[in-house]
């Protein structure tokens, strides 16, 4: 296997396409059919840890498709920031697809071909987001992403599903039309590039223009579920779970502020950005975003919904470390995509596994369940102090960087908000496993009798994603390094 | 040989219709029929192809020199849309061998071809010919045809559809024969490019100002420019499947050529501004028309209702872009007169695989299809995505231009209406989708198949170029260029 590595990165969207057909064909052989899947999942784990052992070794790989309109081509380019999230996708889609197999079998769900179609058609599109070269190629992407996931929303076909299949839609095609799509052609007509550079394609004296389009990326990219944007993602929630758990805590919203993240640092720069009148409003928009949400979060009873809108606040996290434009922020933002990606994939995933063994959606009524599923919420423990930001988990270390990045820029507003937002962190998702553990169940007897923990699929796919949070404590340097060298990748060390 | 292409390209249908009603046999005329529509495309592509190397072709009929001859000539603008239309006409005849035979009676088979073959006659005479007269003549070509070629609609309601049409179509005819009529009382000549020379003389008389009111208004009733649209919806309806899909890809898009090559070729569009404040008028029946058509798209329980409303809307975007005044607004209509006939020819064949099957195209009857009729929906969603304008659709590559252009002119708030509007899309698309994949059937049909493969492979045929011309764009974007350059290098700018 020494095929040349533009080759490699083109086959990172190859492979999950190819599967489709394998997946398609296999129709009627369910036990080929997840093979195919986990066969695919293996080969671009494999093809992507090759590039990230080419690029960090000093490769520069890029490809140059066909020019779709003249001067704006299909154009891919491997930089740390799409190697970090391509890593995490899939790996996370490997994990996912035993979990799938797990949960759609116990759950006894309908068109599970067509489910896997959908799931590989969107990793496709995840490779081709992280690896997109200029904002045109990282549109169309988006774009597909977007529709390929909403069969996977609206999987149950029933009149739930397909309302919040209209929000889901609705809000993602409507904010990339109107406003991302009119951000791009802006910055096409202002720049004249649309490609990613560091240091932004903006002239110094072109701040009135990149003004006025940098609320057009942030609100355009619905992705990263902004408020008054983010209704979306609470809507998706009807979907099974292993599409909340992979699509909407890791691909779908990671691919969102991965975009944002990327437009920050690459089509504006992080200089103009500290610049620009408008990143002020944004940012504290992003801030507001992170403490509504949480609130929000606190208010719900449905455990996916509460794990929704926690999502919404730490997405908000990611925008709130673009927008600061500096060091910290950046590498805050660029950890936080993977520490959050583990740390909320582990809650869904318990999320599911409750789901499955009990047939359990409200938090009320979990009281007591940890004694009969033990690993599921010590699972959803560590998850849950991941996403809090606590040792010994990962997600201690984006959050640090976050707040050093707010009182780097000196914005004490934005710490506090930061660190108020982490205390309801601890208020609306510890007391669910600690509950679960301590308390006793209501009436014991029968309202958890015959309860166990879920199959073995999906205990496994938890059990390693809390692995993940933990070695990410431990172990960070992979991932500190990727970020770090996003951070130098921007041209920020340069000035 | 290869001289008289541009006169073959109308005299092969305009023989071919009579054999027609010799041959008289069903299926022979079918196969006939589609033997001519085959041979005209390849004579299209042939004649574009000597255009895009030794530039305009000029064809004197009967060796006359023009002014006193009839002269055809063929430059970028004609030679592309000569393509266009008769590549729809022979691919929709494809599909029509089977289709046909299900929604007319046989006796009336050889009634449908001789009227198809006389409206690809007229259509393609408007496109070939350099005589405004012979524009009017071929024009009532077509739309007799047409009118024929509606009626013929298995609906009682096709009649009065058809009779609606034959009204608001005559009057636009007739405002066109008038329009001519006084710019060759001004000037003694019916020349396209005679009259080009010789208008500028006469500019400032009330005459020709009427002349141009008169003409102007016709074609906008032709073209079914909102709020002159009302005869469109009806017709597409009620007409058979193939009809409309022909139509739908077709009809439309050559009286917008007609307007182009008026306003443009003609008068010039500066003057043309000087005495009428058209871009005006233009933008603002465009965008109004987009809107109110989209909107009454949304609310359609008909699916050939439904996007023949939205095939107005798609007439405001091109009016948009002709209103932008610029080389680069003209290239995003230009654009999207090849763009929205495949999409709308993709669209309308589907619906056509389904009235074969179903016997209805009634948006209820849809419901559940997605499951018996997978390749037909396939393509609905892949022609409703296109419409919309997903990335990787033709689709996107009109709304692309036509977006840079109104940035270029600075017109933002214009530019938020545009957007907006094509949202209008999802919602009638979606509204399709979820009947079909998410309603259980309301009918009980036992063996609902998908459309016989016979039209499956035309339709799909349509979606692939959706995707094909949506990703690489070097053939129409390049000659919708040069057609723009041309058209401006002559015309100026409004």
């Amino acid at each position: 296997m020494n095929l040349p590595a533009e080759y490699l990165m083109i086959l990172t969207m190859l492979v999950p396409l190819a599967a489709v057909f394998g997946i398609a064909a296999a129709d009627r052989y369910p036990n080929l059919r997840e093979g195919v899947t986990l066969c695919a999942s293996l080969i671009l784990i494999f093809l992507v840890t090759k590039l990230y052992s080419l690029t960090t070794g000093g490769t520069e790989v890029s490809w140059t498709g066909i020019e779709i309109f003249p001067e704006i081509a299909i154009y891919f380019r491997i930089e740390p920031l799409g190697m970090i999230f391509s890593l995490i996708a899939s790996f996370l889609w490997l994990i996912t697809s035993i979990y799938s197999i797990g949960y759609m079998r116990g759950h006894e769900e309908q068109n599970q071909t067509r489910f896997y179609i959908c799931f590989a058609i969107a990793i496709s599109s995840v490779m081709g987001i992280s690896y997109a070269g200029n904002l045109f190629t990282l549109f169309i992407f988006y774009e597909v992403l977007t529709l390929s996931t909403y069969p996977l929303v609206t999987h149950a076909g029933t009149d739930k599903a397909k309302r919040g299949g209209r929000v889901y839609l609705g809000i993602l095609l409507s904010t990339s039309i109107l406003f991302l799509l009119l951000g791009i052609i802006g910055t096409w007509y202002a720049a004249g590039s649309l490609d990613f550079v560091a240091g932004g394609v903006f002239d110094d004296g072109q701040t009135l223009a990149a003004a006025v389009l940098l609320p057009l990326f942030i609100f355009g990219i619905g992705k990263a579920a902004i408020m008054p944007f983010h209704r979306w993602l609470p809507a998706a929630m009807v979907a099974p779970t292993p599409v909340s758990a992979l699509l909407h805590a890791v691909a779908v919203v990671k691919a969102g502020v991965f975009s944002v993240l990327k437009v920050c640092s690459y089509t504006f720069g992080f200089d103009m950005l500290r610049q620009l009148p408008t990143t002020e409003f944004l940012i504290y928009l992003a801030g507001a975003s992170v403490i509504i949400a949480s609130l929000v979060a606190m208010r719900q009873d449905n455990l996916k919904a509460r794990l929704a809108y926690s999502t919404v606040s730490q997405l908000s996290y990611i925008t709130v470390g673009a927008l600061l434009a500096n060091e910290a922020g950046a590498l805050g933002g660029a950890m936080h995509i993977g520490m959050h990606a583990f740390g909320k994939i582990t809650l869904c995933f318990c999320a599911g596994a409750i789901m499955v063994a009990s047939h359990k959606t409200e938090i009320s009524d979990m009281r007591g369940l940890g004694r009969k599923m033990p690993i599921t919420m010590g699972a959803f423990f560590v998850g849950a102090l991941s996403i809090i930001g606590l040792p010994p988990c990962g997600g201690t270390w984006s959050k640090w960087f976050l707040m050093i990045g707010t009182i780097d820029a000196e914005k004490w507003i934005l710490m506090a908000v930061l660190m108020a937002s982490s205390l309801l962190n601890i208020a609306y998702l510890l007391p669910i496993p600690l509950k679960g553990f301590l308390y006793e169940s209501p009436d014991d007897t029968d309202l958890h009798d015959g309860i166990q923990e879920a199959p073995l699929p999906i205990l496994i796919a938890l059990t390693v994603t809390t692995f993940g949070c933990l070695v990410l404590f431990f172990y960070p340097q992979p991932l500190y390094e990727l970020a770090n060298s996003f951070v130098e990748a921007t041209g920020y060390h340069a000035r | 040989m290869i001289e008289h292409l541009p006169i073959l390209q109308v005299v092969v249908p305009l023989l071919g219709a009579p054999l027609c009603v010799i041959i008289r046999q069903a299926r022979v005329v079918g196969l006939f029929a589609l033997l001519i529509s085959v041979i005209t495309f390849l004579i299209s592509c042939s004649q574009l192809q000597q255009v895009l190397q030794h530039g305009t072709i000029i064809y004197e009929l009967g060796g006359w020199a023009a002014p006193w001859g009839i002269e055809y000539r063929i430059d970028y603008l004609n030679s592309y849309l000569l393509l266009i239309v008769s590549a729809m006409g022979a691919i929709v005849l494809v599909a029509s061998q089977s289709s046909i035979v299900k929604e007319l009676p046989r006796t009336r088979h050889m009634l449908f071809y001789t009227s198809y073959l006389l409206c690809l006659t007229g259509l393609l005479g408007i496109l070939s010919t350099g005589d405004a007269f012979n524009i009017f003549v071929f024009l009532e070509i077509s739309s007799l045809s047409s009118y024929t070629l509606i009626a013929l609609g298995n609906d009682r309601r096709a009649l009065t559809a058809s009779y609606q049409y034959l009204i608001m179509g005559t009057i636009g005819a007739t405002f066109i024969i008038i329009g001519v009529g006084l710019m060759y009382m001004m000037t003694g000549t019916l020349n396209m490019y005679d009259l080009a020379e010789r208008l500028p003389e006469v500019h400032h008389s009330r005459t020709v100002l009427s002349a141009i009111g008169f003409f102007i208004v016709g074609v906008c009733l032709k073209l079914a420019l909102f709020p002159l649209h009302l005869w469109l919806p009806n017709a597409y309806a009620f007409a058979p499947s193939m009809a409309t899909a022909f139509l739908a890809a077709t009809s439309t898009k050559v009286a917008v050529y007609i307007l182009i090559r008026f306003i443009f070729s003609v008068v010039g569009a500066e003057f043309v501004d000087t005495v009428l404040p058209l871009p005006e008028i233009f933008i603002v029946l465009g965008i109004a028309g987009v809107f109110a058509t989209s909107i009454s798209a949304i609310y359609q329980l008909n699916i050939k209702r439904l996007f023949a409303y939205s095939s107005v809307a798609q007439i405001g975007y091109m009016i948009v872009g002709i209103a932008i005044g610029t080389p680069l607004g003209l290239t995003a209509t230009l654009l999207h007169l090849f763009n929205h006939a495949l999409m709308k020819a993709a669209l309308f064949l589907a619906i056509g695989g389904v009235v074969y099957r179903v016997g209805s195209a009634q948006l209820s009857h849809f419901a559940g299809l997605g499951k018996q009729m997978p390749w037909a929906m396939g393509a609905i969603v892949a022609g409703g995505l296109s419409l919309i304008g997903v990335p990787l659709t033709v689709g996107f590559v009109s709304k692309w231009y036509l977006v840079l252009a109104l940035l270029e002119k600075g017109w933002w708030p214009l530019t938020i209406l545009v957007l907006i509007s094509s949202l209008l899309a999802v919602i009638y698309v979606w509204r399709i989708v979820e009947w079909v994949y998410f309603t259980p059937p309301r009918i009980i049909i036992d063996d609902v198949q998908d459309a016989p493969i016979s039209q499956l492979i035309p339709i799909w045929i349509l979606v692939f170029a959706n995707i094909y011309f949506g990703i690489d764009t070097s053939l129409t974007v390049g000659i919708s260029q040069k057609a723009a350059a041309v058209l401006f290098s002559i015309g100026g700018a409004f």
